[in-house]
This record gives C-alpha cells, sequence and structure tokens, in this order.
C-alpha cells in the first residue's frame, strides 16, 4: 500500500482533530442543491468548517435516506446534476479545499459511470474515497478492487444490529474510516442517543483499526457533545442539507456544531 | 420441493447460487441494516419452506381459503378466431382476484413462523396489497401497504378493499408515486424496524432470496397447469404465455415448465406508447444492466444510471425493473420476451370479455395479446395462457378508455 494514497488522507485529517481533543466534523451536501450555481461555493463553504467533506451523488431511488435527503436528490437531479458534471466541478475546486472529499454514491450511476474509469477520473479530480450506501461487504469485491488500484477508499458501513462477528469481519476490511450508523433507520431522523448506542460505538471502535465515525440522525452541538469521547468524528448531512435549503451560510451551522477541544 | 419430481427435471441453473445469483443476475444490494434481517429470512426460508409442517399448513390454506386448483379452462372462441388451441390457467378464479394471494399466503405464514409482529407490503395495482391486507387479517397480523398516489388515484377500488380487510394504506408521493416509489419507500420502512417488521415483497423481484422465495410460492400455479394440461387437453402446451412486470406470475407459471424443452416459454411486458424510454415499462425488450432495488438486473435507466419512469396502462406491470430470474432466462435463451402495447392489450382484453365471457385485468391483458400474435405466426399451436387476474379492479381505467368508446 502506497503511504501517500489518497485514502490516507480521510483518516489522516479525522486523527488530527482527535488531536485537538475533539470529533471531527464531516459534513455532507448534496451536489448541486438547492442550485447547480452555487455548489463550488457552498462546496468550499462546508470544506472550510469540516474535517472531511462528503458529496452526494444523487440517485432517482435512494433507499437509505429520508426525506431531506430524498428531496435534495431529487431536486439536484431536476437541476441536470451527474457524476461527470460532479468529477469536472471537483477538478476545478478539490486543488483548493483544505478537506478531503469523498462521494457518497448508490452503487448504479458508479456501474453506469463504468468501473474500468470512475477511480482514475475520481482520483484525478480529487476524490479520496467513496460510501456506498447499497452495497453490502458481500457484494463489494468489484468496486473496492478497481478503487484500490488508484488508493481510493472505500468506505465500510456498520450498524447497531450488525451481529459481533460480522462487525470484526467489516472493520478488518474498513478503509479511511467505519461509518458507524446511529440507528436502524433513514438518513435525518432526529433521535434521542441512548446509552447503548454509546456501548455500541465503544465496541465499534474496540475492534476497529481506522476512526469510528457515527452518522445518521445529528442535528446538534448537544449530540455532537454525548459522541464525544466514543467516536473519532460525527456525520452531519440532513441538518446540513436543510441549513443550505433555508440558505443559511453553512460555515456558521456547522461551526455551532463544533466542539472546540 | 417435493414439485420437482412432479415437473420432470428442472433446469440446474435455475437455482441461484449461494450469492442469491441466477447467472449475472440478482445479488443481495440492501443497505447494511438489512443484511441481517435478509440472514434471518434466508434462514427462515432454509428451515420452514420446504418443511411438512409449513407445507401442510400452506397447502390447506391454499385448498380451503384460496380456492386451489384453481380451473384450466378451454377458450373455445378464442380459438376458434386465432386458429389455434387455447387454455387458460384461470389465476382470476384466486381469492381477491388475482395469483397475487399465492404469494401473500405463503409470506404472511413465513412471518408468523419468524416471528415478526406485523406484515408491510408494497402494490402497485393494488393486487398484492388486497392479497396481504387479506392474508394478515386471515392469520391476525396488522399490516401497512405502500402504494404510489398515482395508483391510489387509479386503483381507487383496491384501496377501499384494503381498507375494509383492516390495511393501513400509505399512499407515497415521493419520486414517480407508481410501484417503484412504493417499493422504496415500503424497504425505508423495513431498515427503520428490521427486528420486529415482515417485508412481504409482491413480486419477484427485490434482494436474495425474495426471488426464489417469491417464485417457490407462485410456482403452484405452473405445477397445477402442467397436471391440468395433460389431464384436460391430454399434452403439454407448445407455448405458455404470461405477462411480465416484476415478473411473479410468469416465473410461477414458467418454472415447473423449464425442464420441458418442448414448451416454448413467452412473457410478455408492457410496451405502453411504444419503444421510446419512458414511454414504455417493458425492462427486459428495453433495458439494460444495472443495480435497483436490492438486485442486479435489466433496468429501464439513462445514460448516468438514474432510473427512469415509465409508462403502461397497466399499473401492475408499471414498473422500471424486472425479477433477476427472468433476465437470465432471457439472457440464456430458454424463454423469449416481448412487449404488448397499451392499445393491444385493451384490445385483446375486450376480445376475451366478449368472447368467453372472462374479464381479465389490464396486466393479464397483455399476455393474451401476445398469445394472439404467437398464434398468428404458429398457426394451430397449443397455448396456455396464464390469466393471472380479473379487471374489476380496472373499471376507473376502463371507464376512460374501452367504455369511453363505446358510448
Amino acid at each position: 500500500m502506497l503511504t501517500s494514497a489518497p485514502r490516507e488522507t480521510i483518516s489522516t485529517a479525522i486523527r488530527a482533530a482527535r488531536r485537538e481533543q475533539r470529533p471531527a466534523l464531516i459534513g455532507f451536501l448534496t451536489a448541486g442543491f438547492p442550485r447547480r450555481s452555487r455548489f463550488r461555493e457552498d462546496l468550499a463553504a462546508v470544506a472550510a468548517a469540516c474535517d472531511v467533506v462528503e458529496i452526494g451523488v444523487p440517485f432517482t431511488d435512494p433507499m437509505a435516506d429520508g426525506t431531506t435527503i430524498q428531496r435534495a436528490s431529487f431536486a439536484a437531479l431536476a437541476e441536470g446534476v451527474n457524476l461527470p458534471w460532479i468529477l469536472a466541478e471537483l477538478s476545478a475546486v478539490a486543488p483548493h479545499l483544505g478537506a478531503p472529499v469523498l462521494l457518497m454514491s448508490y452503487l448504479n450511476p458508479l456501474l453506469a459511470y463504468g468501473l474500468d474509469r470512475l477511480p482514475r477520473d475520481a482520483a484525478a479530480a480529487g476524490v479520496a474515497g467513496f460510501i456506498v450506501p447499497d452495497l453490502p461487504f458481500e457484494e463489494s469485491g468489484d468496486l473496492a478492487a478497481a478503487l484500490d488500484r488508484e488508493g481510493l477508499a472505500l468506505v465500510q458501513m456498520v450498524t447497531p444490529v450488525t451481529p459481533p462477528a460480522r462487525l470484526a469481519e467489516l472493520c478488518a476490511a474498513a478503509q479511511g474510516f467505519v461509518y458507524a450508523v446511529t440507528m436502524t433507520g433513514t438518513t435525518g431522523k432526529a433521535a434521542e442517543i441512548p446509552a447503548d448506542v454509546l456501548d455500541y460505538m465503544d465496541r465499534v471502535r474496540k475492534v476497529s483499526t481506522v476512526p469510528v465515525c457515527a452518522g445518521f440522525g445529528i442535528r446538534s452541538a448537544a449530540q455532537v457533545a454525548r459522541f464525544s469521547g466514543h467516536v473519532d468524528g460525527v456525520v452531519v448531512g440532513s441538518a446540513l442539507v436543510e441549513a443550505l435549503e433555508r440558505g443559511e451560510n453553512p460555515g456558521e451551522f456547522l461551526a455551532s456544531l463544533r466542539l472546540r477541544g | 420441493m417435493s414439485s420437482r419430481a412432479q415437473a420432470g427435471a428442472s433446469l440446474a441453473d435455475s437455482q441461484p447460487d449461494a450469492r442469491g445469483r441466477y447467472g449475472e443476475f440478482g445479488g443481495r444490494y440492501v443497505p447494511e441494516t438489512l443484511v441481517a434481517a435478509l440472514d434471518r429470512l434466508q434462514a427462515g426460508v432454509d428451515r420452514h419452506l420446504g418443511s411438512a409442517d409449513f407445507q401442510a399448513e400452506y397447502a390447506r390454506e391454499l385448498a380451503t381459503w384460496v380456492g386451489r386448483p384453481t380451473a384450466l379452462s378451454h377458450a373455445p372462441t378464442l380459438s376458434e378466431r386465432w386458429g389455434a388451441e387455447v387454455w387458460l390457467k384461470r389465476e382470476d378464479l384466486a381469492h381477491t382476484g388475482a395469483h397475487k394471494i399465492n404469494n401473500a399466503v405463503g409470506q404472511t405464514l413465513l412471518a408468523k413462523r419468524l416471528g415478526a409482529k406485523r406484515i408491510i407490503a408494497e402494490t402497485g395495482a393494488g393486487q398484492h396489497g388486497v392479497a396481504s391486507a387479506a392474508a394478515a387479517a386471515r392469520l391476525g397480523m396488522p399490516c401497512v401497504v405502500y402504494m404510489g398516489a398515482v395508483d391510489v388515484e387509479r386503483q381507487a377500488p383496491n384501496v377501499g378493499r384494503m381498507k375494509l380487510l383492516g390495511a393501513t394504506v400509505v399512499p407515497v408521493t415521493s419520486g414517480d408515486a407508481t410501484l417503484r416509489a412504493a417499493i422504496d419507500e415500503a424497504l425505508r420502512e423495513w431498515v427503520s424496524d428490521p427486528q420486529n417488521t415482515y417485508y412481504s415483497i409482491g413480486s419477484a423481484v427485490g434482494p436474495h432470496p425474495y426471488p426464489y422465495l417469491v417464485r417457490e410460492l407462485q410456482s403452484v400455479i405452473g405445477r397445477e397447469a402442467r397436471s391440468q394440461m395433460l389431464a384436460l387437453a391430454g399434452a403439454l402446451p407448445d407455448v405458455a404465455v404470461a405477462c411480465v412486470g416484476g415478473g411473479s406470475n410468469a416465473i410461477g407459471l414458467f418454472h415447473p415448465f423449464l425442464g420441458d424443452a418442448g414448451v416454448h416459454l413467452l412473457g410478455i411486458e408492457a410496451g405502453g406508447r411504444g419503444p421510446g424510454l419512458g414511454d414504455n415499462a417493458a425492462s427486459l425488450t428495453f433495458g439494460t444492466p444495472g443495480v435497483l432495488q436490492g438486485s442486479y438486473t435489466l433496468i429501464l435507466q439513462d445514460e448516468h444510471g438514474q432510473v427512469r419512469e415509465t409508462h403502461s396502462v397497466s399499473a401492475g406491470l408499471d414498473y422500471s425493473g424486472v425479477g433477476p430470474e427472468h433476465a437470465h432466462l432471457m439472457r440464456s435463451g430458454r424463454v423469449a420476451y416481448e412487449a404488448a402495447t397499451d392499445e393491444e392489450s385493451l384490445d385483446a382484453l375486450s376480445e376475451c370479455a366478449r368472447y368467453e365471457g372472462i374479464l381479465p385485468a389490464i396486466e393479464t391483458a397483455h399476455a393474451f395479446a401476445g398469445a394472439r400474435r404467437y398464434a398468428s405466426a404458429h398457426p394451430g399451436a397449443r397455448i396456455l395462457i396464464g390469466c393471472s387476474g380479473r379487471g374489476d379492479k380496472d373499471m376507473p381505467i376502463l371507464q376512460r378508455t374501452l367504455l369511453r368508446d363505446l358510448c
């Protein structure tokens, strides 16, 4: 493995936050939402306020997403957003962003782009890795092998209902970070954080050699504070997309979630 | 299952592999949250589906509540008009009016054995919703049905039936607001409560093991039809024809005939207004490989992998994907697939009603349109048509189409 592989930038950025004794902040925005013309500006603002940026590739059938990201996804598609456009935009701006970039995409748009050319084009555009919510570990061999050629991460998701033996298997294969889903459900549902969720995060962290980040339903500084010490980072998606939808400055919203070390 | 011996030699490759693949198609493309739920379902299928206890209860429900075996009817007037020998496997006579009940009863029995607290289901034309609601009522389980808002409108009689049967009907307004959106929403609901919820999928689609489970439950259609043909027609058919949306009635009819090399198998998709992307729902005829709703199959999509909206006069066939086993059977050449347009299908519906005294569902009418075309190319052929459902539910749309022209 090359030490300079793009995927290394993800865990490096998350670990840097740990040295500041705060959970890293991973901000999610749907590419081209609310408007295509604002994407570069929104992306720069999110990158400036986050440790890692996750960009959603819109898809017609986002089965793991709640209403907010579904709405953003459909609106972006209506704006004509597609993967080639996203990569072209990133090529122009990624070198100037201070944070590594991940793409979140359902599998089908990646297959349509072609697994033969996707890794090279994504790496050239400054992408460090992928999150593919409808690709379980058993089906991930082809994509993982393709991304590996360019040193790109395929981020593995785990959930509270992932059995212990499987959890160990998934964490052993994890790259970049382990995306620990906070609950059974779709993205965006605000939820109390019961103690057993923190126990689960501790368990994931115990078996993982890469950083562990919690995601789904994280909306407030209080939630971030509760996860602090149990995870290496938090993913903020639907709440950030809603802030963008309201026309708020994403940097200010994210700053309100960021714990000072 | 014991059916295999009875049906003769099934093709060995008609069984999915350990990863749920039929050739290159199938698999299990779901969020991690559902992996454990699908593992539990697989274990339940392995443990119960072939068990004597399950099979006895399933057979009893099919015989005493669903009304099986359904009849095989000779169609004398269509035979004469088409210059063929036409036989109809009458799933329209099954309880709730279509083949969907075979699957709904089987899955609800399985859900009870797996300890589920409630059933969720999606529906397009409403037939699987009605069948699920009825089976849940019969077996004492709560049932929630997700249905596209467009379909709620065009299949209104079935919405009322589901409510009377005690189900909660949730209209889905996202996406295309038809069957595909309803499946997306049912999957989201299942992701939210995978421990207590049983997702009873209505067609031979979705992640493994659903396409296998639904096919096994629907194969009762082909097993009965095969022995009825031998008994009543004195021979196997030259061709068996069924409509294909997701493909559950077709796979149920075809599967027991796969080993009969002399029996041609013909699936008829919804050709809608024509071949353009967005004008039809014929995924096998016009689609390309991709992943939709849990399986790798043929789907109607654009160059960027975005799934396209479909058009069909028939809500039950109006779907952008198709069961992975059909994609495999087409690729292997064992089954041929064609499309019939809205117009051809409505015309065939009217012919069947007028001359055989049977008002088929608009979905089913596609099979009649395909069979008529087959007959004109193969004079004298012995044709078995899967008469998958009855058309009572289609009265609102028939009022706006065929009846408008009659008045």
